[in-house]
Protein backbone atom coordinates (compact mmCIF):
# COMPACT_ATOMS: atom_id res chain seq x y z
CA UNK A 1 0.00 0.00 0.00
CA UNK A 2 1.56 3.27 -1.06
CA UNK A 3 0.86 6.43 0.85
CA UNK A 4 -0.94 9.26 -0.95
CA UNK A 5 0.64 11.83 1.35
CA UNK A 6 3.75 11.44 3.47
CA UNK A 7 5.32 13.96 5.85
CA UNK A 8 8.83 13.07 7.04
CA UNK A 9 10.20 15.06 9.97
CA UNK A 10 8.71 18.27 8.58
CA UNK A 11 9.18 21.73 10.09
CA UNK A 12 7.37 24.84 8.90
CA UNK A 13 8.22 28.43 9.70
CA UNK A 14 6.10 31.39 8.68
CA UNK A 15 6.87 35.03 9.36
CA UNK A 16 9.78 33.99 11.59
CA UNK A 17 7.56 31.84 13.82
CA UNK A 18 8.09 28.10 14.00
CA UNK A 19 4.61 26.60 13.58
CA UNK A 20 5.63 22.98 14.05
CA UNK A 21 8.64 20.69 13.71
CA UNK A 22 9.42 16.96 13.62
CA UNK A 23 5.99 16.29 12.14
CA UNK A 24 5.72 12.88 10.49
CA UNK A 25 2.66 11.03 9.27
CA UNK A 26 1.38 9.00 6.37
CA UNK A 27 -1.99 9.01 4.72
CA UNK A 28 -2.87 5.93 2.68
CA UNK A 29 -5.87 5.01 0.49
CA UNK A 30 -9.12 4.91 2.46
CA UNK A 31 -7.74 6.98 5.34
CA UNK A 32 -8.89 10.31 6.71
CA UNK A 33 -6.95 12.59 8.98
CA UNK A 34 -8.05 15.73 10.78
CA UNK A 35 -5.66 18.50 11.73
CA UNK A 36 -7.04 20.16 14.85
CA UNK A 37 -5.84 23.00 17.02
CA UNK A 38 -6.70 26.51 18.15
CA UNK A 39 -6.84 29.52 15.81
CA UNK A 40 -3.41 30.48 14.53
CA UNK A 41 -1.83 27.14 15.33
CA UNK A 42 -0.93 26.50 11.69
CA UNK A 43 -3.74 24.24 10.42
CA UNK A 44 -4.21 26.11 7.16
CA UNK A 45 -0.46 26.41 6.69
CA UNK A 46 -0.13 22.65 7.07
CA UNK A 47 -2.78 22.18 4.38
CA UNK A 48 -1.00 24.63 2.04
CA UNK A 49 2.30 22.87 2.75
CA UNK A 50 0.69 19.52 1.91
CA UNK A 51 -0.61 21.05 -1.33
CA UNK A 52 2.86 22.28 -2.26
CA UNK A 53 1.90 25.96 -2.08
CA UNK A 54 4.35 26.50 0.80
CA UNK A 55 7.87 25.14 1.21
CA UNK A 56 8.89 23.21 4.31
CA UNK A 57 11.81 24.58 6.31
CA UNK A 58 13.06 21.07 6.99
CA UNK A 59 12.03 17.53 6.21
CA UNK A 60 10.28 16.21 3.16
CA UNK A 61 6.74 15.99 1.82
CA UNK A 62 5.66 13.46 -0.82
CA UNK A 63 2.25 13.86 -2.37
CA UNK A 64 0.16 12.26 -5.06
CA UNK A 65 -2.25 14.13 -7.32
CA UNK A 66 -4.48 16.24 -5.12
CA UNK A 67 -7.33 18.72 -5.02
CA UNK A 68 -7.65 21.59 -2.54
CA UNK A 69 -10.69 23.39 -1.17
CA UNK A 70 -9.88 26.40 0.99
CA UNK A 71 -11.41 29.80 1.63
CA UNK A 72 -10.38 31.11 -1.79
CA UNK A 73 -13.23 30.50 -4.20
CA UNK A 74 -11.20 30.61 -7.45
CA UNK A 75 -14.32 30.94 -9.61
CA UNK A 76 -15.03 33.81 -11.99
CA UNK A 77 -17.61 36.00 -10.30
CA UNK A 78 -19.38 37.10 -13.48
CA UNK A 79 -19.96 33.58 -14.87
CA UNK A 80 -22.84 31.22 -14.13
CA UNK A 81 -21.74 28.66 -11.53
CA UNK A 82 -21.86 25.73 -13.97
CA UNK A 83 -19.59 27.40 -16.48
CA UNK A 84 -17.25 28.72 -13.79
CA UNK A 85 -16.77 25.16 -12.49
CA UNK A 86 -16.28 23.87 -16.03
CA UNK A 87 -13.08 25.89 -16.27
CA UNK A 88 -11.57 23.38 -13.83
CA UNK A 89 -13.40 20.18 -14.79
CA UNK A 90 -15.25 19.53 -18.01
CA UNK A 91 -18.15 17.74 -16.30
CA UNK A 92 -18.88 19.03 -12.79
CA UNK A 93 -22.59 18.11 -12.95
CA UNK A 94 -22.47 14.94 -10.80
CA UNK A 95 -20.49 16.67 -8.05
CA UNK A 96 -22.78 19.73 -8.20
CA UNK A 97 -25.77 17.43 -7.83
CA UNK A 98 -24.16 15.63 -4.86
CA UNK A 99 -23.74 18.95 -3.05
CA UNK A 100 -27.23 20.21 -3.84
CA UNK A 101 -26.08 22.80 -6.38
CA UNK A 102 -27.83 21.37 -9.45
CA UNK A 103 -30.48 24.10 -9.49
CA UNK A 104 -27.83 26.86 -9.26
CA UNK A 105 -25.97 25.96 -12.47
CA UNK A 106 -27.16 29.12 -14.21
CA UNK A 107 -26.86 31.48 -11.22
CA UNK A 108 -23.93 33.95 -11.44
CA UNK A 109 -21.19 33.20 -8.94
CA UNK A 110 -21.28 36.75 -7.54
CA UNK A 111 -24.87 36.24 -6.32
CA UNK A 112 -24.18 33.06 -4.33
CA UNK A 113 -24.11 33.02 -0.53
CA UNK A 114 -20.95 32.05 1.33
CA UNK A 115 -22.44 28.62 2.12
CA UNK A 116 -23.23 28.04 -1.55
CA UNK A 117 -19.70 29.14 -2.50
CA UNK A 118 -18.29 26.67 0.03
CA UNK A 119 -20.35 23.91 -1.58
CA UNK A 120 -19.04 25.03 -4.97
CA UNK A 121 -15.39 24.73 -3.90
CA UNK A 122 -16.16 21.29 -2.44
CA UNK A 123 -17.85 20.35 -5.74
CA UNK A 124 -14.68 21.34 -7.59
CA UNK A 125 -12.67 18.98 -5.36
CA UNK A 126 -15.21 16.17 -5.72
CA UNK A 127 -15.23 16.53 -9.52
CA UNK A 128 -11.44 16.62 -9.78
CA UNK A 129 -10.92 12.86 -9.68
CA UNK A 130 -7.78 13.41 -7.58
CA UNK A 131 -7.06 10.64 -5.06
CA UNK A 132 -6.05 13.06 -2.29
CA UNK A 133 -8.45 15.73 -1.00
CA UNK A 134 -7.20 18.63 1.11
CA UNK A 135 -10.03 20.44 2.86
CA UNK A 136 -9.34 23.61 4.84
CA UNK A 137 -12.15 24.31 7.32
CA UNK A 138 -14.68 22.40 5.19
CA UNK A 139 -17.54 23.08 7.61
CA UNK A 140 -17.17 26.88 7.57
CA UNK A 141 -20.41 28.47 6.36
CA UNK A 142 -21.98 25.06 5.63
CA UNK A 143 -25.44 24.33 7.04
CA UNK A 144 -26.30 20.92 8.51
CA UNK A 145 -27.57 19.68 5.15
CA UNK A 146 -24.32 20.73 3.48
CA UNK A 147 -22.26 19.04 6.20
CA UNK A 148 -24.27 15.82 5.72
CA UNK A 149 -23.77 15.89 1.95
CA UNK A 150 -20.03 16.48 2.43
CA UNK A 151 -19.98 13.51 4.84
CA UNK A 152 -21.50 11.25 2.14
CA UNK A 153 -18.98 12.45 -0.43
CA UNK A 154 -16.04 11.81 1.91
CA UNK A 155 -17.32 8.28 2.70
CA UNK A 156 -17.66 7.49 -0.99
CA UNK A 157 -14.23 8.93 -1.77
CA UNK A 158 -12.64 6.74 0.94
CA UNK A 159 -14.45 3.64 -0.32
CA UNK A 160 -12.98 4.19 -3.78
CA UNK A 161 -9.43 4.30 -2.42
CA UNK A 162 -9.09 8.03 -1.85
CA UNK A 163 -7.75 9.87 1.19
CA UNK A 164 -8.80 13.08 2.91
CA UNK A 165 -6.79 15.52 5.00
CA UNK A 166 -9.00 18.13 6.64
CA UNK A 167 -8.12 21.06 8.88
CA UNK A 168 -10.83 22.03 11.30
CA UNK A 169 -11.33 23.02 14.92
CA UNK A 170 -14.84 21.60 14.72
CA UNK A 171 -16.00 18.00 15.05
CA UNK A 172 -16.21 16.36 11.64
CA UNK A 173 -18.73 13.60 10.95
CA UNK A 174 -17.33 10.05 10.99
CA UNK A 175 -14.20 8.54 12.50
CA UNK A 176 -11.08 10.67 11.93
CA UNK A 177 -7.48 10.12 12.94
CA UNK A 178 -6.26 13.33 14.55
CA UNK A 179 -3.17 15.49 14.64
CA UNK A 180 -3.26 18.19 17.30
CA UNK A 181 -1.28 21.38 16.67
CA UNK A 182 -0.47 23.62 19.62
CA UNK A 183 -0.72 27.39 19.28
CA UNK B 1 -5.40 24.20 -19.39
CA UNK B 2 -3.18 26.98 -20.70
CA UNK B 3 -5.42 27.43 -23.75
CA UNK B 4 -8.46 27.63 -21.49
CA UNK B 5 -6.66 30.24 -19.39
CA UNK B 6 -5.87 32.41 -22.44
CA UNK B 7 -9.46 32.15 -23.68
CA UNK B 8 -10.83 32.97 -20.25
CA UNK B 9 -8.53 35.96 -19.74
CA UNK B 10 -9.28 37.31 -23.20
CA UNK B 11 -13.02 36.89 -22.61
CA UNK B 12 -12.73 38.72 -19.28
CA UNK B 13 -10.76 41.46 -20.99
CA UNK B 14 -13.29 41.99 -23.75
CA UNK B 15 -16.40 41.73 -21.56
CA UNK B 16 -14.70 43.86 -18.93
CA UNK B 17 -12.86 47.06 -19.56
CA UNK B 18 -10.77 46.40 -22.69
CA UNK B 19 -12.04 49.61 -24.32
CA UNK B 20 -10.94 51.80 -21.38
CA UNK B 21 -7.20 51.96 -22.21
CA UNK B 22 -8.13 52.53 -25.85
CA UNK B 23 -10.47 55.40 -24.99
CA UNK B 24 -7.71 56.83 -22.82
CA UNK B 25 -5.23 56.48 -25.70
CA UNK B 26 -7.56 58.39 -28.04
CA UNK B 27 -8.19 61.04 -25.41
CA UNK B 28 -4.47 61.71 -24.90
CA UNK B 29 -4.03 61.88 -28.69
CA UNK B 30 -6.87 64.42 -28.80
CA UNK B 31 -5.18 66.57 -26.16
CA UNK B 32 -1.99 67.05 -28.19
CA UNK B 33 -3.44 69.46 -30.83
CA UNK B 34 -4.99 71.48 -28.00
CA UNK B 35 -1.67 71.64 -26.18
CA UNK B 36 0.64 72.57 -29.09
CA UNK B 37 -1.80 74.28 -31.46
CA UNK B 38 -3.29 73.21 -34.78
CA UNK B 39 -0.19 73.72 -36.98
CA UNK B 40 -0.29 70.65 -39.25
CA UNK B 41 3.48 70.53 -39.90
CA UNK B 42 4.39 70.71 -36.22
CA UNK B 43 1.73 68.11 -35.36
CA UNK B 44 2.88 65.62 -37.98
CA UNK B 45 6.48 66.04 -36.74
CA UNK B 46 5.77 65.38 -33.05
CA UNK B 47 2.72 63.16 -33.70
CA UNK B 48 4.34 59.69 -33.68
CA UNK B 49 6.16 60.41 -30.43
CA UNK B 50 2.97 61.75 -28.87
CA UNK B 51 1.10 58.62 -29.96
CA UNK B 52 3.71 56.44 -28.31
CA UNK B 53 3.46 58.40 -25.06
CA UNK B 54 -0.31 57.93 -25.25
CA UNK B 55 0.17 54.20 -25.83
CA UNK B 56 2.48 53.87 -22.82
CA UNK B 57 0.02 55.70 -20.57
CA UNK B 58 -2.81 53.51 -21.86
CA UNK B 59 -0.75 50.39 -21.10
CA UNK B 60 -0.73 51.40 -17.42
CA UNK B 61 -4.50 51.38 -16.98
CA UNK B 62 -5.21 47.62 -17.01
CA UNK B 63 -2.25 46.63 -14.82
CA UNK B 64 -4.19 46.28 -11.58
CA UNK B 65 -6.65 43.79 -13.05
CA UNK B 66 -4.06 41.57 -14.78
CA UNK B 67 -2.78 39.52 -11.82
CA UNK B 68 -4.16 40.84 -8.54
CA UNK B 69 -7.79 39.58 -8.81
CA UNK B 70 -6.59 36.04 -9.59
CA UNK B 71 -4.09 36.25 -6.76
CA UNK B 72 -6.79 37.36 -4.32
CA UNK B 73 -9.39 34.72 -5.16
CA UNK B 74 -7.03 31.74 -5.25
CA UNK B 75 -7.07 31.26 -9.03
CA UNK B 76 -3.25 31.27 -9.21
CA UNK B 77 -2.99 28.62 -6.47
CA UNK B 78 -5.53 26.36 -8.16
CA UNK B 79 -3.81 26.71 -11.54
CA UNK B 80 -0.54 25.55 -9.95
CA UNK B 81 -2.35 22.58 -8.35
CA UNK B 82 -3.74 21.73 -11.80
CA UNK B 83 -0.18 21.41 -13.02
CA UNK B 84 0.30 24.78 -14.71
CA UNK B 85 3.71 26.23 -13.80
CA UNK B 86 3.78 29.85 -12.65
CA UNK B 87 5.86 30.77 -15.71
CA UNK B 88 3.22 29.23 -17.99
CA UNK B 89 0.47 31.14 -16.17
CA UNK B 90 2.43 34.33 -16.84
CA UNK B 91 3.01 33.46 -20.51
CA UNK B 92 -0.70 32.74 -20.94
CA UNK B 93 -1.60 36.01 -19.33
CA UNK B 94 0.79 37.89 -21.62
CA UNK B 95 -0.83 36.32 -24.69
CA UNK B 96 -4.34 37.10 -23.44
CA UNK B 97 -3.41 40.63 -22.45
CA UNK B 98 -1.89 41.32 -25.87
CA UNK B 99 -5.05 39.98 -27.55
CA UNK B 100 -7.22 42.49 -25.69
CA UNK B 101 -4.77 45.38 -26.00
CA UNK B 102 -2.63 45.15 -29.15
CA UNK B 103 -5.23 44.79 -31.94
CA UNK B 104 -7.53 47.42 -30.41
CA UNK B 105 -4.65 49.86 -30.06
CA UNK B 106 -3.65 49.15 -33.66
CA UNK B 107 -7.15 50.04 -34.85
CA UNK B 108 -7.35 53.10 -32.60
CA UNK B 109 -4.07 54.35 -34.06
CA UNK B 110 -5.91 55.21 -37.31
CA UNK B 111 -8.21 57.91 -35.87
CA UNK B 112 -5.46 59.05 -33.50
CA UNK B 113 -3.05 59.49 -36.43
CA UNK B 114 -5.70 61.44 -38.35
CA UNK B 115 -6.02 63.85 -35.41
CA UNK B 116 -2.26 64.49 -35.53
CA UNK B 117 -2.02 64.88 -39.34
CA UNK B 118 0.06 61.73 -39.72
CA UNK B 119 -0.50 60.15 -43.14
CA UNK B 120 1.14 58.27 -45.97
CA UNK B 121 4.49 56.67 -45.17
CA UNK B 122 4.53 58.17 -41.69
CA UNK B 123 1.25 56.40 -40.86
CA UNK B 124 2.59 53.06 -42.09
CA UNK B 125 5.67 53.52 -39.90
CA UNK B 126 3.58 54.34 -36.83
CA UNK B 127 1.40 51.26 -37.40
CA UNK B 128 4.45 49.03 -37.88
CA UNK B 129 6.07 50.33 -34.71
CA UNK B 130 2.86 49.62 -32.77
CA UNK B 131 2.58 46.14 -34.23
CA UNK B 132 6.17 45.35 -33.24
CA UNK B 133 6.14 47.11 -29.88
CA UNK B 134 2.81 46.11 -28.28
CA UNK B 135 3.74 42.45 -27.57
CA UNK B 136 6.75 43.70 -25.60
CA UNK B 137 4.56 46.25 -23.85
CA UNK B 138 2.02 43.55 -22.93
CA UNK B 139 4.79 41.33 -21.54
CA UNK B 140 6.17 44.21 -19.49
CA UNK B 141 2.70 45.06 -18.17
CA UNK B 142 2.14 41.48 -16.94
CA UNK B 143 5.58 41.34 -15.28
CA UNK B 144 4.96 44.65 -13.51
CA UNK B 145 1.44 43.55 -12.54
CA UNK B 146 2.86 40.38 -10.96
CA UNK B 147 5.58 42.31 -9.13
CA UNK B 148 3.08 44.78 -7.64
CA UNK B 149 0.16 42.39 -7.01
CA UNK B 150 -1.16 42.76 -3.48
CA UNK B 151 0.84 45.87 -2.66
CA UNK B 152 -0.97 48.92 -1.31
CA UNK B 153 -1.20 51.66 -4.00
CA UNK B 154 -0.07 49.09 -6.56
CA UNK B 155 -1.28 51.28 -9.43
CA UNK B 156 1.09 54.16 -8.74
CA UNK B 157 4.05 51.90 -8.05
CA UNK B 158 3.33 50.02 -11.29
CA UNK B 159 3.58 53.31 -13.20
CA UNK B 160 6.95 54.11 -11.63
CA UNK B 161 8.16 50.63 -12.55
CA UNK B 162 6.73 50.24 -16.05
CA UNK B 163 7.45 53.61 -17.64
CA UNK B 164 11.27 53.62 -17.14
CA UNK B 165 11.49 50.03 -18.36
CA UNK B 166 9.52 50.97 -21.48
CA UNK B 167 11.99 53.72 -22.42
CA UNK B 168 14.14 51.54 -24.75
CA UNK B 169 11.01 50.49 -26.63
CA UNK B 170 9.96 54.15 -26.89
CA UNK B 171 13.37 55.32 -28.13
CA UNK B 172 13.57 52.90 -31.04
CA UNK B 173 9.88 53.13 -31.91
CA UNK B 174 10.15 56.93 -32.11
CA UNK B 175 13.42 56.69 -34.04
CA UNK B 176 11.81 54.37 -36.58
CA UNK B 177 8.77 56.63 -36.95
CA UNK B 178 11.01 59.65 -37.53
CA UNK B 179 13.60 58.12 -39.85
CA UNK B 180 12.14 54.88 -41.19
CA UNK B 181 15.51 53.28 -40.53
CA UNK B 182 15.63 49.50 -40.62
CA UNK B 183 18.06 49.36 -37.73
CA UNK B 184 15.64 51.25 -35.49
CA UNK B 185 12.78 48.81 -36.01
CA UNK B 186 15.18 45.87 -35.71
CA UNK B 187 16.26 47.21 -32.32
CA UNK B 188 12.65 47.78 -31.31
CA UNK B 189 11.84 44.19 -32.27
CA UNK B 190 14.88 42.93 -30.37
CA UNK B 191 13.75 44.73 -27.22
CA UNK B 192 10.21 43.44 -27.62
CA UNK B 193 11.55 39.88 -27.95
CA UNK B 194 13.76 40.38 -24.89
CA UNK B 195 10.74 41.54 -22.88
CA UNK B 196 8.62 38.65 -24.19
CA UNK B 197 11.32 36.11 -23.30
CA UNK B 198 12.14 37.51 -19.87
CA UNK B 199 8.76 38.57 -18.52
CA UNK B 200 7.27 35.09 -17.97
CA UNK B 201 10.21 34.23 -15.68
CA UNK B 202 10.05 37.52 -13.78
CA UNK B 203 6.28 37.28 -13.40
CA UNK B 204 6.47 33.57 -12.52
CA UNK B 205 9.01 34.24 -9.78
CA UNK B 206 6.90 37.12 -8.48
CA UNK B 207 3.79 34.92 -8.34
CA UNK B 208 5.76 32.24 -6.50
CA UNK B 209 7.17 34.74 -4.03
CA UNK B 210 3.68 36.09 -3.29
CA UNK B 211 2.57 32.68 -1.98
CA UNK B 212 3.31 33.03 1.71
Amino acid sequence: MTALLRFEDVALRRGGRLLFEHLSFELGPGERLQVAGPNGSGKSSLIRLAAGLLQAEAGRVDRSRLALADDAVALDRELPLGRALQFWNTSPEIAMDALGLAHLGLAPVRLLSSGQLKRATLARVAASGAPLWLLDEPLNALDSDGAKKLGFLVERHLETGGAVLAASHQRLGGEWRKIELRG
Amino acid sequence: MIGALILRDARRGFTGAAWLPIAFFLLVATLVPFAVGPDARLLSRIGPGALWIAALSAALLPIERLIEPDHANGMLDQLLLHGVADESIAAGKIAAHWLTFGPLLFVAAFPAAALLHIDGHALVRVLLSILVGTPGLAALAVAVAALTAGLPRAGSIAGLLLLPLAVPLLIFAAAFCASGSNQAIAFEAAIAILLLAGSPFVAGAAIRASRT
